[in-house]
C-alpha cells in the first residue's frame, strides 16, 4: 500500500479517531459517535454532490465506527461510487468498506460485481489487484458465480503482470473452497499446471497453493504435476542460498515454496518414470544431507525453516513408503532430535517415528531408539510430548521387546497424567494381549494393570481376560492362583474383585488343594469384599457362589445361609433378588448332577478380534475408526439383545434343557447360550450376557433393568405380532425423518396392550407406558441411551397431522436435553381426545450422537379404543341395542384369515385388552364373543358394540362392529382386524 | 459482609483500594476493571458476579466506587453503604473526583479504617466523625485529654450522633422536603405507572438536648385524631391527608415510639441529615401533562409535535424544564420551531433538547420539528423511545404537608416559640415519561 501523502491525509478522520481515543469514557465515545454519525448522515443526504476525497474520509470514519462495534446501516452506497474512482486511494477505501461491510445478499451486490468487473478488464495491475482482493475476501457465491470463469483467464493470460497472477491464484484458490462446483477448472488445467514453471517465485508460490488443493480433488487431472514439481524442486535444493535473492529466508532457499512442493509430492504415489523418481530420492537425500550440514546461522529461523523442509521431506519418504534407505536415514535423523533442546522439535520427531515405526523397512531403526523414548516418556515436562512418547512405544512394540516396553508403560502409569491414563490402560492391554508367549506373564500383566490403574480400565478389558484364560487350560491354575492372591490385598479395585470372582468360580477347584485356599477360604475372601461393590459385581458374586456349591458341595450350606439372608432375598434390588432366590432354590431343588449340568464350566470362546483393539480406535477420535466396525459392533450387540429378550420368557424351564443342548448357532449366540446356563438369568439382559458384548452395547443389559418392572414383565407376555426387539433398526436419515415404514404395525401392536417397548435400533430405545381414563390419557415415555457416549440436544416434539388436530389434544411435557451414555429419561404426555379419530399422533426425536443429528418420527400409539369404557350388559339389553344400531353406515364387518393360532384365552386377553367389556352368555354360540363398550370423548359418547364369531374350521373370522358413529365402526374394525 | 472497597478512575487504575478479608485476592481488583470498567458491552447492572465473586459498584461522575465480596451480603445494605461513603467523601473534600481523591488518599484510608471495621459498616455520621477525624493534624493537639474522653464517651454512648453542650444563639431550624416524582405515561394520556421518592432533609442548629416531634398528614395519624375528633374536622383532613407505603428514618428517631403511636420523636443530630426516606404512589399530582404527536410522513420525513401543560396552582412556577425529544438514529436533519424557551437538536444523543427556563401553573407550551431521515436498507423499524422530562415544582407532588415541628428542652430556658422554623418543598422530575 503506497505511503498515504500529506495532502491527502484525511485530517477529518484523524481528529475524529483521536477524539475518540481521549474519551474519558464509554458514554462519552457513544455521544461522540452519535454525533459523527449524524454529521455523516447529514452530508451523505444528497443536497449536493460530494466530490471523492470526502466521500472517501466520511466512509473511513464509518468503517472505523464499524470496528469499533457499532451498527452502520447506511453508506454502502457511497462507497460503491468509491469504487468507480480513478484514484488508488479512493478506491481501496472503497473495496475496504465493501469486502468488511457487504453482506453477500445485499441488493447492492449487483453494482458491486459492476464494478468488480470493470476493474477486472482494466489493464491497470493494482485495480485488478484490488478486485481480485476484494472478491477473495468477500468470496462469497454470487461472487463465484460471476467471476468463476473470468479469473482462471486472468491466471494464465501471458500477457498479466506477474503481481496479478499471485492475487489471481489465491482469490480462485479460496472461490474454489467455497464452491467448488461453480469453478470448472477444465480448459485450464494443463495451463494451471505449467505455472509452477513460471519465471516468479511468487507466481510459483501462489499457484501450487491452488494446484494442491485441486488435485487433492481429482489428482488425475493434475497427474503432470509431479514431474515439475520434482524438477522444481530439485531446482530449488541444487540451488546455492544466493542464487533465489529475494526468495532466500535466513540462508534457506524458497523455503515455504520446498515446504509447498513436497506436500503436493505427498498427494500422489511415487512417480512412476524412473528419471523423475532418481531426481527425487537425490533432492531428498539433498534435503537430508543438507539437514546435517552446521547451521549457516545461529538464529532460530534458520534451523526452523531447514527443519520445516526436514519434516516435510520425511513425511514424504513416510508417504512413499519405498526407500529403505532414504527411511532409515529419516529415522535416524529424527533419531538426532528426541534429545533435542526444543520440545517442539523432540513432539515432532517423536510424531514422525510413530509412521516410521510403521514401515517395514525402519521398523527395527526405529527401535533403536527405545532407551530414549523410554527416557522421553519418565522425565519429559510436557504431557503432550509423553503421549506421543507413549504413542511410539506402543507403534515400536513387538514380540522381543515387549515385555520390556509393557514394563515400562506400566511403572509409567502410576505416575501417568490422568488425562492419557485410560488410553495407556488400553495399550497396555492390547500389547500384553498380542505378544503374550507366556499366558501367565500375561494375567500378571492384566491384574497389575487393574491393581494400578483400576479406575481406567474399562470393562472389555477385564471381559478380555476373562476369554483368554477360559479358552487356554494351561493358564487357568495359575490364573485362579494369582487371583486369589490379589484378592488378600484389603483394598482391591472392583475390577479386580468381577475377574477374581468369576475366576475362582470358574476354575477355583484348581487351587482348592492348599489349605491355604481351601473352598471356605476362598469364598469368605470373595464375601468379603460383597459388600463393598456396586450392584452389577454384586450379582456376578451371586453367579460365582452358586457356581461354588456346584464345584464345592462342602460349602453349601454356608452359602445357602447367605442367600437366604435378608440382604439378599429381600434385597431392594430386582436383580439382586432373582438371582439369590433362584440360586436358593436351584441349590436347594435341584440334585447334584443336575447342578453339575446346569453350573457346568464354561465352553471355550470362539477366537476372533479383540474388543479392546475396537475400544482403542474408538478412543483415538470417531475418525480413526471406520464406520463399518462400528456399525457391525453394534448390530451384534442388538442382536444379542434381542435373544436375550426372547429368551427371557421361559427361563428356569428351558435353561436346564439349553444346557444339555448347547445352542448350535454361530459366534455370540453360542457365547451366549454359556453364561445363559449357569446364571439362570431372569427375565431380560443378564448382566452376564454383558461380559461377553461387543465394545458400546455393554450397558445395554442394565439399561434394561432400569425400566420400570411393569414393562419387563409386559415383554415377557409379549406376544402380539413382531416382537418388540426384532424390530429392524431404522435408517436414520439427515434431514426430513417421515414415520419409520414399520409404524403402523408398532400402532397395531399397541392397539391391545398399554405399555412396551416402542421402538429400539442400535442407539435408543423408547419404552411406553400409558394409562387411560375417559377421554383422558397420560402415557409415559423412557427413552433409553443404549451406547456409553451421551446424546446432546436431545429433543422431541410431538404432532397432530392434519385433521388429527381438532380430534384429540395431546400435550408433551419437555424432556431434559441430554441423556448420558446409559441413562433413561422418563416423559410424560397428557392426552385428551375431544373427538372420534383415526390417525395417530407423531412423535418426532431429534439429537445428536457423536456429533451426528438424529432425526427420527414414530407414530404414538394412540389409537381410538385407548377411550373405551366397559360396558356390562345382559344377553337382552345387548340384542335390543344391536337392533338399535342397525343402520347400514352404523355397522362395519369384515371377514378375515387367522395370522394367529385361534386360542380362546388369548382372544379373550386381546378383546380386554381392546378395553370393552367381554360379555359372557350373551351369544347364544359359546364359540362367539361379544363386546360393548362406550368410547368417551369430550364431545361425545359413542356406544360400540361388537362380535367376533371364529370359525376353527377355515381359520376365519368374522368381525362385526356396530356404533353410534360411523367412522368410529369403521376405525375399530381396521384396528381389530390386524389383531387376529 | 464487604470484603474490599476498590476506587478507580475512568480508565480503572486503581486510586484506593482497601482489602478488609483475606478471601479477596489482588486479581479481584483487576477482574473488575476487565469485566465491567472496560467491558466491550456496556455494564447495567450494579452488581456483577465474577468467578463467585460479587462486586457491588455506584459511580460518581468518572469515579467508579467498587466493593467487593465473597459471601452473600444484603446487596442494599452494602449500596446504602457505598452512598453514605460517598456522602462522607462530600462532606470531608466536596466533589468526588480523581483530583480530590488523590490529594486526599490518606484522610480516606483514615475513614475507610473507622467506618468500616473487617466489612462490618460502623458509625458513618459526618457530624460524629467531624469530631475525631479531623483534615488539620494539628488540631489535635489542641484536644485537651476531657475533650478526647467526652469525643469517646459520645461516639460509644447511647446517642452517638449528637454531643454535650451545643450552645447557639439563635436556635433554627431547616427543613426541607425533597420529592422526585416518576411517571410512565402512555400516548393516550393513561398513567401506566407513577411514584414518588421523598426524603425529609433536616439542618438543626439548636442548644442542648432538645426533644423533637415532627408531625405530617400521614393518613393513618390523621385519620386516628379524626376518630376521636368530629365528624367534620376528619371529613377535611382526609381530604389532604397522603398514604405512605414505606418509609425508612435516621438512626436518631425512635422505631419504638413509631411503632406503637406512630409518631416520630427524635434528639436530632447537629447540622444536616436526612431525617426520613418515603414513597407514595396515591393521589400524586403530575406537575406537567406531555401530548407528543408523531407522523411519519413518507420515508424520509417525520414530524413530531410535542405539547406540555403545567397541571398546579397559576401563583407556582416551574423551574429548570428540559424536555428530551428522541430522534430516529437515521436522521439527517432537523428544525425545530418553539414559542418557548430553547430548543436544539443533539446530535451526540440523539435527541431534541428543548429547554424552558420558567413556567407558571395551568400554562401549555408547544413545540414542533419536523426531522429528515436518511433511508438505510436496514428494515428495522424505530423503537420509539419515550419522551422524557426534567422540572422543579415548588410544592410537594406526593401531597405531603409538615403540620407541625416541636422542640422541647427542658433543661435550657427555651421554648418551642423561640426556636426559628423554616420549610421549603422541592419537587423533582426522577423518570419523568411519555411513550410517544
Amino acid at each position: 500500500m503506497p505511503a498515504v501523502s500529506k495532502g491527502d491525509g484525511m485530517r477529518g478522520l484523524a481528529v475524529f479517531i483521536s477524539d475518540i481515543r481521549n474519551c474519558k469514557s464509554k458514554e462519552a465515545e457513544i455521544k461522540r459517535i452519535n454525533k459523527e454519525l449524524a454529521n455523516i448522515r447529514s452530508k451523505f443526504k444528497g443536497d449536493k454532490a460530494l466530490d471523492g476525497y470526502s466521500k472517501k474520509k466520511y466512509v473511513c470514519k464509518l468503517l472505523f465506527i464499524f470496528l469499533l462495534g457499532h451498527d452502520i446501516d447506511f453508506g454502502h452506497m457511497e462507497a460503491v461510487n468509491l469504487l468507480s474512482s480513478n484514484k488508488y486511494t479512493e478506491k481501496q477505501i472503497g473495496y475496504l468498506f465493501i469486502s468488511v461491510l457487504v453482506n453477500s445478499n445485499s441488493e447492492l451486490i449487483r453494482l458491486i460485481n459492476n464494478a468488480i468487473k470493470n476493474d477486472l478488464s482494466s489493464r491497470n495491475p493494482t485495480f485488478m489487484c484490488l478486485a481480485l482482493h476484494c472478491i477473495a475476501n468477500v468470496g462469497s457465491r454470487e461472487m463465484a458465480e460471476a467471476f468463476a470463469g473470468e479469473i482462471p483467464r486472468i491466471l494464465v493470460a501471458g500477457d498479466t503482470m506477474d503481481s496479478v497472477k499471485q492475487s489471481a491464484a489465491l482469490c480462485l484458490l479460496r472461490l474454489y473452497k467455497t464452491s467448488p462446483d461453480l469453478v470448472l477448472m477444465g480448459e485450464w488445467t494443463s495451463r494451471v499446471v505449467h505455472l509452477l514453471n513460471d519465471q516468479h517465485m511468487g507466481v510459483v508460490t501462489a499457484a501450487i497453493s491452488l494446484i494442491t488443493c485441486l488435485s487433492q480433488k481429482n489428482p488425475d487431472e493434475f497427474k503432470t504435476c509431479v514431474s515439475l514439481a520434482v524438477s522444481r524442486l530439485s531446482r530449488i535444493v541444487s540451488s546455492a542460498s544466493t542464487d533465489l535473492q529475494d526468495y532466500t529466508y535466513y540462508f534457506v532457499p524458497a523455503p515455504w515454496l520446498s515446504c509447498k512442493l513436497l506436500r503436493l509430492l505427498q498427494c500422489y504415489p511415487p512417480p512412476e518414470d524412473g528419471a523423475v523418481k532418481g531426481r527425487l530420492v537425490e533432492c531428498l537425500e539433498t534435503i537430508l544431507n543438507k539437514a546435517q550440514e552446521p547451521p549457516k546461522s545461529k538464529k532460530v529461523q534458520h534451523s526452523n525453516a531447514k527443519n520445516a523442509i526436514l519434516f516435510e521431506a520425511i513425511s514424504l519418504i513416510i508417504h512413499y513408503d519405498s526407500e529403505p534407505n532414504l527411511l532409515v536415514r529419516a529415522c535416524n535423523q529424527l533419531g538426532q532430535f528426541l534429545q533435542h533442546r526444543e520440545t517442539n522439535l523432540r513432539y515432532l520427531a517423536l510424531e514422525s517415528m510413530c509412521t516410521l515405526a510403521s514401515s517395514e523397512f525402519s521398523h527395527e531403526a526405529v527401535k533403536t531408539h527405545i532407551e530414549t523414548v523410554i527416557n522421553a516418556l519418565k522425565t519429559e515436562r510436557d504431557v503432550s510430548v509423553r503421549q506421543r512418547a507413549a504413542d511410539l512405544l506402543y507403534a515400536m512394540c513387538d514380540r522381543s521387546n515387549a515385555k520390556q516396553i509393557v514394563a515400562e508403560m506400566l511403572s509409567y502409569l502410576e505416575t501417568a497424567d490422568y488425562s492419557i491414563r485410560e488410553e495407556m490402560v488400553l495399550k497396555v492391554a492390547i500389547l500384553a494381549e498380542k505378544y503374550a508367549v507366556d499366558y501367565s506373564w500375561y494375567v500378571d500383566t492384566i491384574l497389575n494393570l487393574i491393581r494400578i490403574a483400576g479406575d481406567y480400565v474399562s470393562e472389555e478389558v477385564w471381559y478380555r481376560v476373562i476369554q483368554i484364560v477360559i479358552n487356554r487350560d494351561d493358564v487357568q491354575g495359575y490364573a485362579a492362583k494369582t487371583v486369589f492372591e490379589a484378592l488378600q490385598a484389603p483394598a482391591c479395585h472392583e475390577n479386580m474383585v468381577k475377574v477374581g470372582g468369576y475366576i475362582l468360580g470358574e476354575f477355583g477347584n484348581l487351587i482348592a488343594g492348599d489349605p491355604r485356599s481351601s473352598p471356605l477360604v476362598q469364598f469368605n475372601l470373595l464375601h468379603s469384599k460383597f459388600h463393598l461393590c456396586s450392584v452389577p459385581t454384586r450379582a456376578l458374586l451371586l453367579s460365582a457362589y452358586i457356581k461354588f456349591i456346584n464345584l464345592f458341595p462342602e460349602t453349601k450350606s454356608t452359602i445357602q445361609e447367605v442367600l437366604r439372608s435378608d440382604s439378599q432375598i429381600r434385597n431392594s434390588d430386582v436383580e439382586l433378588q432373582q438371582r439369590a432366590v433362584e440360586y436358593l432354590k436351584l441349590s436347594s431343588i435341584a440334585s447334584t448332577d443336575v447342578l453339575a449340568t446346569v453350573l457346568e464350566e464354561m465352553p471355550p470362546f470362539p477366537e476372533r478380534e479383540s474388543s479392546i483393539l475396537a475400544k482403542l480406535k474408538k478412543k483415538k477420535g470417531p475418525g480413526a475408526v471406520s464406520v463399518n466396525e462400528l456399525e457391525e459392533g453394534k448390530r451384534e450387540g442388538g442382536e444379542l439383545n434381542g435373544g436375550g429378550g426372547e429368551r427371557g420368557g421361559d427361563n428356569s424351564t428351558i435353561a436346564a434343557s439349553n444346557a444339555s443342548t448347547p445352542s448350535p448357532s454361530a459366534d455370540l449366540l453360542g457365547l451366549r447360550t454359556g453364561p445363559q446356563v449357569s446364571a439362570a438369568p431372569p427375565s431380560a439382559g443378564s448382566l452376564l450376557v454383558d461380559v461377553f458384548s461387543e465394545a458400546g452395547v455393554n450397558d445395554d443389559g442394565f439399561l434394561r433393568d432400569l425400566e420400570p418392572p411393569t414393562e419387563s414383565s409386559d415383554s415377557l407376555l409379549a406376544e402380539g405380532p413382531g416382537d418388540s426387539d426384532s424390530a429392524p433398526p431404522s435408517a436414520v436419515s439427515e434431514d426430513a425423518a417421515p414415520p419409520l415404514p414399520e409404524s403402523n404395525e408398532l400402532l397395531n401392536k399397541f392397539v391391545c396392550k398399554n405399555n412396551g417397548v416402542l421402538f429400539e435400533n442400535q442407539l435408543l430405545q423408547i419404552g411406553i407406558k400409558s394409562e387411560y381414563r375417559q377421554n383422558l390419557g397420560r402415557m409415559y415415555l423412557f427413552y433409553g441411551n443404549k451406547t456409553s457416549v451421551q446424546f446432546v440436544t436431545f429433543t422431541t416434539t410431538v404432532s397432530c397431522p392434519g385433521e388429527l388436530h381438532p380430534q384429540l389434544n395431546v400435550q408433551a411435557k419437555p424432556v431434559e436435553p441430554l441423556i448420558e451414555g446409559g441413562a433413561q429419561v422418563q416423559q410424560v404426555i397428557n392426552i385428551e381426545c375431544l373427538g372420534d379419530f383415526c390417525e395417530a399422533p407423531l412423535l418426532n426425536i431429534k439429537f445428536r450422537y457423536g456429533g451426528a443429528l438424529q432425526n427420527l418420527s414414530l407414530k404414538l400409539p394412540v389409537t381410538i379404543n385407548k377411550f373405551f369404557q366397559p360396558t356390562e350388559m345382559a344377553s337382552h339389553d345387548f340384542f335390543q341395542r344391536w337392533k338399535q344400531l342397525s343402520q347400514p353406515q352404523q355397522e362395519a364387518q369384515k371377514i378375515f384369515k387367522a395370522s394367529h393360532a385361534m386360542d380362546t384365552e388369548v382372544i379373550k386377553a386381546k378383546l380386554l385388552g381392546l378395553g370393552m367389556a367381554l360379555l359372557e352368555n350373551v351369544d347364544p354360540n359359546p364359540e362367539n364373543f361379544v363386546c360393548a363398550g362406550v368410547i368417551q370423548t369430550k364431545a361425545q359418547q359413542v356406544g360400540s358394540l361388537l362380535r367376533l364369531e371364529p370359525n376353527a374350521q377355515a381359520q376365519m373370522y368374522r368381525l362385526t362392529l356396530r356404533s353410534s358413529k360411523d367412522t368410529v365402526s369403521k376405525r375399530l374394525c381396521e384396528l381389530l382386524a390386524e389383531q387376529f | 459482609m464487604i470484603g474490599g472497597l476498590f476506587i478507580y478512575n475512568h480508565k480503572g487504575e486503581v486510586l484506593i483500594s482497601r482489602v478488609y478479608r483475606d478471601d479477596i485476592g489482588r486479581n479481584a481488583v483487576d477482574a473488575f476493571r476487565v469485566n465491567v470498567i472496560h467491558a466491550r458491552q456496556q455494564v447495567r447492572s450494579p452488581v456483577t458476579n465474577i468467578a463467585r465473586t460479587s462486586f457491588f459498584h455506584v459511580k460518581r461522575s468518572n469515579i467508579w466506587l467498587a466493593a467487593v465480596t465473597k459471601q452473600n451480603v444484603n446487596a442494599a445494605m452494602v449500596f446504602e453503604f457505598l452512598y453514605k461513603m460517598c456522602d462522607v467523601m462530600t462532606a470531608y473534600f466536596g466533589k468526588i473526583s480523581e483530583e480530590n481523591i488523590k490529594n486526599n488518599f490518606v484522610l480516606i484510608y483514615e475513614l475507610l479504617d473507622e467506618i468500616l471495621d473487617f466489612g462490618y459498616p460502623q458509625n458513618s455520621e459526618t457530624g460524629a466523625l467531624k469530631t475525631f477525624i479531623t483534615q488539620q493534624g494539628i488540631k489535635g493537639q489542641h484536644q485537651t485529654k476531657e475533650e478526647q474522653s467526652q469525643i469517646t464517651s459520645q461516639v460509644t454512648g447511647q446517642i452517638g450522633w449528637r454531643r454535650e453542650g451545643i450552645k447557639y444563639r439563635r436556635n433554627e431550624l431547616f427543613l426541607d422536603v425533597l420529592e422526585s416524582v416518576n411517571l410512565l405515561m402512555s400516548p393516550q394520556g393513561q398513567v401506566l405507572s407513577a411514584h414518588v421518592s421523598g426524603r425529609v432533609v433536616m439542618k438543626s442548629y439548636l442548644s442542648g438536648m432538645p426533644e423533637c416531634k415532627f408531625g405530617m398528614n400521614d393518613k393513618i395519624v390523621i385519620d386516628k385524631q379524626g376518630k376521636g375528633g368530629t365528624t367534620d374536622d376528619a371529613g377535611k383532613s382526609g381530604k389532604q391527608s397522603i398514604a405512605i407505603d414505606d418509609c425508612t428514618f435516621h438512626q436518631c428517631v425512635r422505631l419504638s415510639k413509631f411503632d406503637s403511636e406512630r409518631s416520630i420523636s427524635f434528639i436530632p443530630p447537629d447540622g444536616e441529615y436526612e431525617l426520613m426516606r418515603y414513597r407514595t404512589t396515591k393521589d400524586i399530582i403530575l406537575p406537567f401533562r406531555v401530548i407528543p404527536l408523531v407522523r411519519e410522513v413518507g420515508r424520509t420525513k417525520l414530524e413530531v409535535k410535542v405539547v406540555i401543560k403545567s397541571n398546579f396552582k397559576p401563583s407556582l412556577l416551574a423551574q429548570k424544564i428540559e424536555v428530551r425529544i428522541p430522534t430516529p438514529l437515521n436522521t439527517s436533519g432537523v428544525q425545530v420551531i418553539c414559542m418557548k424557551g430553547k430548543a436544539k437538536y443533539k446530535a451526540s444523543e440523539n435527541a431534541i433538547v428543548w429547554k424552558i427556563k420558567r413556567m407558571a401553573g395551568m400554562k401549555e407550551s408547544q413545540i414542533s420539528a419536523e426531522i429528515e431521515l436518511l433511508p438505510t436498507n436496514d428494515k428495522k423499524k424505530w423503537a420509539r423511545p419515550p419522551i422524557s422530562m426534567n422540572f422543579e415544582v415548588p410544592f410537594a407532588p406526593s401531597g405531603l404537608k409538615v403540620r407541625y415541628l416541636k422542640v422541647f428542652e427542658s433543661k435550657l430556658n427555651y421554648s418551642d416559640h423561640d426556636v426559628i422554623k423554616w420549610v421549603r418543598y422541592i419537587g423533582r422530575s426522577g423518570i419523568y415519561e411519555t411513550r410517544c
